[in-house]
């Protein structure tokens, strides 16, 4: 474990992170000795898991759960395990269209599960699925969405971007669109006296986008409860965050708004972050922009393999020694939380939970052609009529 | 080429357009734009008995008071008091309604919110920064919060910084969460058409770039009744709705206007002059260059009589404001096509790409055989609305007299 603490990534491709935040996964050290396995017991993040911008960092010190470690490896490995079958349901065609797959940044889905309470509100873009779950979704409803299925959260109208839950304001596809949103929804909790956050996420891609500073500048003027989420994932599409951006320390980007980076693989520093983010703007102090280092292990699409604009070894190197669920496994195994096959059980467990749900998904029926009508204005204030493709197709209300 | 005609052939009127087209030295108009075809409109409902009586009017006040005409008031009002006290209903009546915009607080470029932030405190009436888009997509994160959001885009010409916002995700919330979301308590308020000396930014119509988003609705009033029925329709409506007040008649449209809650229906047009001979269909500003055209064709002043033929004086000419751009009225407007033949579409949108096209296809298809003319659209011209240019841009009574003598006599 030394050994991969040690690494850090070749300085001529990715220069802000050598002298910058460490994203190794298993760095976290235990502080004493666990004797009662149900009571909270505290550990230390390395000293690079966090850099501050005019605010101070969180504590090192963290109080972790037995129980809940393994909720989040469960839950990490569930997300990894949904993701990876809709890759394989995009491969056989059974899923069209656009599909964003987040595997290599369940650290931050789950970790910002674990930092925030129901109530809050969360908005995202693109990678979307695993939020979708986390916050009240269901594996078969996102499933059954991408596959265009009756079953799908939005009914099989949204598709891959497109997923909601009544604590989730959706995957959006347009680039940057959801951060003056999230700025709206942070607004109407403070109108309504709510001690209560909205997490808007965005990408290093959509960081450069101009109506995300007009968020940060109005979230800031009226100290809106809203943290302000970029998952650096150093790639946004195929153009590396050196090549996209002047200024890549994401957290920095906001002017007069605090940011904080983290490390986005390991998901006790993620959690802790999210924790500390969530007290932040629920304590009056206005907004905060916060950046996950992290990584996509896939492409950006499904048509892109994501082998032109990096290298596979690049690859394969963060798989192997920075990946976040193996990090928080070696942390349970070291630790003495849970035996290897205690942990296998639980990945047979998210895999047979995954497929029972994409079995499901694949049952429920396509969408009927009455639907392609519906939801557009208000149930009873359509106008007479919408038209089709064609004069039989012309549908009357 | 009416126009042309007439220019030729009357000094005085050439003389007249000449001193406001390339003449510095003359007065400027005034600030709040003026227009002789409002000013001189029989269309205004002046009297309390008539503005109590306006057409589809819907009481919104206690289940007893409804349809109660009696000892309901009116107050003289024009088209920006008419939106303020809409405002101020919808604020009273709706705890979560809030109204932002660019200098809103001070009660904006046009008063229309003049007084609301000292009314209902500066938490529900506020100032945005300079964000169109972030106007735009925070009415809409406010809305999805199950709030009224009341956005104002302080020009028309600075909706199309929003555009994306409005067209991908107001219009598409709603569907695209398979009915999970909805943010119809958005409206955006926004001045709308030319007022005269506006120029390339000030004076344009963008009503069409929205033509082809479903779920949104678009909405233009002509009067300050209208306008109040309308906006609080629109800001009650359960979808999403682009609300665009001309800006040439805050100030010169003055009605007596019911000081109590009433709405007016969306995509319902209005026939406001019945006729059999000619339908023509408009919206905004020009209703009230199309009824000085149907009087100059009624009743041609002696300068005009020669050119234009008796047996087209007493032509019936129905005369209908669409209201709702979108979705439009069909029905309305194709049932009077096909009582009389005839289709005159007047915006002072382009015609290419405008909505008028669109109009035209459509009553094309539901009443080809039925048609004795083509459709005309009498719009601005292609061009951008250059200053000096404004006057020949915008479709007037002259233009429109030539588009109906040319549609009746085809």
């Amino acid at each position: 474990m030394a050994s991969l603490a040690r690494f850090r990534p070749a300085t001529r491709r990715i220069p802000a992170f050598a002298r910058a935040i460490q994203t190794s996964a298993d760095t976290t050290q235990l502080q004493d000795t666990i004797e009662d396995h149900s009571k909270p017991f505290t550990v230390k993040l390395h000293e690079e898991s966090f850099r501050a911008y005019r605010c101070e960092t969180p504590s090192f010190e963290v109080e972790v759960k037995k129980d809940e470690l393994l909720k989040m490896y469960k839950d990490m490995q569930t997300m990894r395990r949904m993701e990876m079958a809709a890759d394989a349901l995009y491969k056989a065609k059974l899923i069209r269209g656009f599909c964003h797959l987040a595997i290599g940044q369940e650290a931050v889905s789950v970790g910002l599960e674990y930092g925030i309470k129901p109530e809050d509100r969360v908005i995202t873009a693109y990678r979307c699925h695993p939020f979708a779950v986390m916050r009240g979704g269901t594996i078969k409803g996102v499933i059954a969405e991408l596959l265009g299925r009756q079953a799908g959260m939005s009914h099989g109208k949204g598709g891959s971007m497109h997923i909601f839950t009544p604590s989730f304001f959706g995957g959006n596809g347009i680039v940057g669109a959801q951060v003056p949103v999230g700025a709206g929804i942070a607004f109407a909790q403070k109108y309504l006296g709510k001690n209560t956050a909205t997490f808007a996420l965005y990408g290093d891609g959509a960081s450069n986008q101009g109506q995300v500073f007009e968020a940060f500048n109005m979230a800031k003027l009226w100290d809106l409860p809203a943290v302000f989420v970029c998952e650096n994932n150093k790639y946004g599409m195929g153009t590396s965050a050196e090549r996209s951006s002047s200024n890549t320390e994401y957290f920095t980007r906001g002017d007069k708004i605090p940011g904080l980076q983290v490390n986005g693989m390991d998901i006790i520093a993620s959690r802790h972050a999210v924790q500390y983010a969530r007290k932040w703007v629920t304590e009056g102090n206005g907004p905060l922009l916060m950046e996950f280092v992290t990584y996509r292990y896939g492409g950006h699409s499904m048509s892109d393999p994501g082998t032109t604009y990096r290298t596979r070894e690049e690859v394969q190197r963060m798989r192997s020694t920075q990946d976040p669920i193996r990090g928080l496994q070696r942390y349970i195994e070291e630790w003495g939380l849970a035996t290897e096959q205690e942990l296998k059980q639980l990945d047979k467990d998210a895999k047979a939970e995954v497929d029972q749900a994409v079995e499901e998904a694949k049952q429920s029926p396509e969408p009927l052609t009455k639907d392609l009508w519906t939801d557009i204005y208000y149930k009873g204030t359509e106008p007479s009529s919408m038209r089709g493709r064609e004069r039989e197709e012309v549908h009357h209300y | 080429m009416l126009a042309r005609r007439l220019r030729s052939k009357f000094p005085a009127l050439s003389r007249r357009w000449q001193t406001t087209a390339s003449t510095t030295a003359i007065e400027p108009p005034p600030a709040g734009g003026h227009s002789s075809s409002v000013a001189s409109s029989q269309l205004f409902r002046i009297t309390r008995e008539s503005a109590l009586r306006t057409p589809g009017i819907s009481w919104q006040d206690e289940e007893s008071d409804r349809n109660i005409i009696g000892g309901r008031e009116t107050r003289k009002m024009n088209l920006y008091q008419a939106v303020r006290d809409a405002l101020s209903i919808a604020l009273s009546k709706d705890d979560t309604a809030v109204i932002f915009g660019e200098d809103i607080a001070f009660g904006g470029v046009f008063r229309c919110t003049m007084g609301l932030a000292e009314e209902f405190g500066r938490e529900r009436v506020f100032n945005t920064p300079l964000t169109e888009q972030g106007i735009a997509g925070f009415g809409i994160g406010l809305a999805s919060m199950g709030h009224t959001a009341i956005a104002e885009i302080q020009f028309a010409d600075y909706i199309f910084p929003a555009f994306d916002q409005l067209v991908n995700e107001a219009a598409k919330f709603r569907y695209r969460s398979g009915g999970h979301f909805s943010i119809g308590g958005l409206t955006v308020r926004t001045p709308t058409m030319a007022v005269g000396h506006g120029g390339l930014y000030h004076s344009q119509s963008p009503e069409g770039f929205f033509m082809g988003a479903s779920g949104l609705k678009v909405v233009i009033p002509r009067s300050p009744i209208q306008c109040k029925g309308l906006l609080l329709s629109a800001i009650r409506d359960p979808n999403p709705v682009i609300f665009m007040e001309p800006k040439i008649l805050y100030r010169s449209a003055v009605e007596q206007v019911p000081i109590d809650d009433f709405s007016l229906p969306l995509s319902r047009a209005e026939i406001l002059i019945p006729g059999s001979d000619l339908t023509l269909l408009t919206w905004g500003t020009p209703v009230y260059h199309c009824e000085s055209a149907l009087r100059l064709l009624n009743s041609p002043p002696p300068s005009l009589a020669p050119l234009i033929p008796p047996s087209l004086r007493n032509a019936k000419v129905e005369l209908i404001d669409l209201r709702t751009i979108l979705p439009w009225d069909v029905e309305t407007v194709v049932e009077s096509v096909r009582r009389t033949k005839r289709l005159v579409i007047v915006h002072e949108a382009g015609m290419t790409g405008g909505v008028g096209g669109e109009i035209a296809a459509e009553v094309g298809k539901r009443a080809f055989l039925r048609l004795e003319a083509p459709v005309r659209r009498i719009t601005g011209w292609d061009v951008p609305a250059g200053l000096q240019f404004e006057k020949f841009n915008m479709p007037d009574a002259v233009r429109i007299l030539d588009g109906i003598m040319e549609t009746l006599s085809y």
